[in-house]
């Protein structure tokens, strides 16, 4: 059990890290601000979500697994509404169309 | 190479920073994140010694964690309390710099007999 | 070479490319960011030093609520940037002046005496006095707790402070103005949903402090944004700084600490000396004071002074 817990602790936690570093480059690349947000905010929830799902195995009890996904709830929440807020206030001072 | 001595040098380099940040910087909003920054590494340095002080089954030294929180708690209360002389300072005066007749790019007019 | 280490070099590496960037950039707001994700990476360092209490606290008042009034201030100064800068001299003066500072407390780090003096085993040994199992809470709340009341107080001459800064039209009125957002919008819903489960979760920092990280400060500063959120979204309005309840709140904290200190003076043997019997209910039931009284001052602080006067 311990050591297919490993294995998948190890293949979601670079999942994970992989999506983080895609949201990145979406960052980076894309041109303007509704797009960078979208890259930003669905990549990063995703990894977050690959992240605490390789962290799962790793969980001392069946509480701390519950604590690792309502953490991973809240930041899904926080994530879409600041990116909404982000997206309409970009939208209001014109910088989009 | 241990996390006490990367820790510590970096700290040491944070405190550097900020003290430069906190001299050179002409706007008091920066100067006060530059404040903070100093005392940010300020902190690091006991937790630094804190962790070297792991003893007795517990990996940092309580003593130096709790001196630590109520810092952390002191500098933002210190910090908000600036930050309110200063917006009301702006309101005031008109401008943040602390030089009479520098260069500002505010709209307001001069106050009259400043 | 272990991987933890590599880590932690990375770790210190982009912690002060952040520090270097937010004093060096041009644009206010920029340093303001830059401040903000410095302060939330500063907390997984105290997370690799063992001391998660720290961790908690400084991402959530040093990286979470500071980062708030220094974006709501850069926000406001945004028309007050300037391009002058400092003389090449002070600018020199002040480089000599701060690598010395730090290549002398570089030097002390690595010349630190060996073994380290620590008083790990006097915390141990006294824990007994308290029954807590979080050392740092003892700490906090029994050995150092001169300090912590006295911490209290500090927060509330700092609320004093903001307060007094009000005009004489807004004495005593509600700070900051009238928050108004869309009540079908993202940001009401937001302050509809989060609240109650930040309640929740900041109770239970504060009462799972007493045996495992956490504790009065975490935990105030998660409710004092709670109620920040539900401010900001036009949902509640600022209490006015005249109201006797919220003055009651704000003093609660030091009060009660006064009061079981003096306590401990008439019925122990000395200014905040718990009975052995008593201890845990009196430091929870201290804690609990504090709590409310850092979440309203935190918040408070925040708001700023006041603004609009109570005749409206």
């Amino acid at each position: 059990m311990s050591f297919a817990g490993d294995i998948v602790t190890i293949v979601s936690v670079s999942a994970g890290a992989f999506f983080f570093l895609a949201g990145t480059v979406g960052l980076l690349r894309f041109p303007d601000t509704l797009t960078r947000l979208h890259a930003l905010t669905k990549a990063d929830t995703l990894g977050l979500g690959f992240v605490v799902l390789g962290l799962l195995p790793q969980a001392a009890s069946l509480r701390d697994g519950l604590k690792l996904i309502s953490i991973w709830l809240l930041a899904l929440l926080a994530g879409a509404t600041v990116s909404q807020l982000i997206a309409r206030s970009a939208r209001q001072s014109g910088s989009v169309r | 190479m241990s996390a006490v001595t990367v820790f510590g040098l970096s700290a040491a380099a944070a405190v550097g920073l900020g003290l430069y940040g906190l001299i050179t910087n002409t706007q008091p909003l920066r100067k006060i994140i530059a404040f903070n920054l100093l005392g940010s590494g300020v902190f690091l340095l006991f937790g630094i010694i804190g962790r070297r002080g792991a003893a007795a089954g517990f990996g940092n030294d309580p003593v130096p964690q709790a001196l630590v929180i109520t810092g952390i708690v002191v500098a933002f209360s210190a910090t908000a309390l600036a930050i309110a002389l200063l917006l009301q300072l702006y309101q005031t005066a008109g401008s943040t710099t602390l030089q009479s007749g520098a260069q500002r790019t505010g709209s307001r007019a001069d106050p009259a007999g400043d | 070479m272990s991987i933890a280490t590599v880590f932690e070099i990375v770790l210190a590496a982009v912690v002060l490319g952040l520090a270097l960037w937010t004093i060096a950039v041009r644009e206010t707001y920029s340093a303001t960011v830059g401040f903000v994700a410095y302060g939330l990476l500063v907390s997984l360092i105290w997370v690799r030093l063992d001391a998660v209490d720290v961790a908690l606290t400084e991402a959530a008042i040093g990286g979470g609520l500071g980062g708030v009034v220094l974006l709501g201030a850069a926000a406001r100064l945004r028309a007050t940037e300037t391009t002058t800068a400092e003389s090449r001299m002070v600018r020199l003066g002040a480089a000599i002046l701060s690598a010395a500072t730090a290549a002398a407390l570089a030097v002390a780090i690595l010349l630190l005496p060996d073994p380290a003096p620590t008083l790990a085993p006097a915390a141990v040994a006294n824990a007994s006095a308290t029954s807590l199992a979080n050392p740092v809470t003892n700490v906090l709340m029994a050995f150092r707790g001169m300090d912590t009341m006295l911490e209290k107080v500090v927060l509330l001459l700092a609320i004093v402070g903001v307060w007094s800064l009000a005009s004489d039209q807004a004495w005593g009125g509600r700070p900051g103005p009238r928050h108004e957002a869309d009540p079908n919008g993202v940001l009401a819903f937001l302050a509809r949903l989060l609240p109650p489960a930040g309640i929740v979760i900041g109770i239970y920092i504060l009462w799972t402090g007493a045996d495992h990280p956490g504790g009065a400060f975490q935990g105030g500063a998660v409710l004092a944004s709670m109620w920040l959120l539900v401010i900001m979204a036009g949902l509640a309005d600022t209490p006015a700084a005249s109201s006797r309840p919220l003055r009651l709140v704000l003093i609660a904290g030091p009060g009660l600490f006064l009061l079981v200190g003096l306590g401990g003076l008439c019925f122990g043997s000395a200014f905040l000396a718990y009975p052995i019997a008593f201890a845990k209910p009196l430091i929870l039931g201290v804690e609990i004071a504090m709590l409310l009284t850092i979440a309203a001052t935190l918040a408070l602080l925040l708001a700023g002074a006041p603004e609009r006067s109570m005749q409206r």
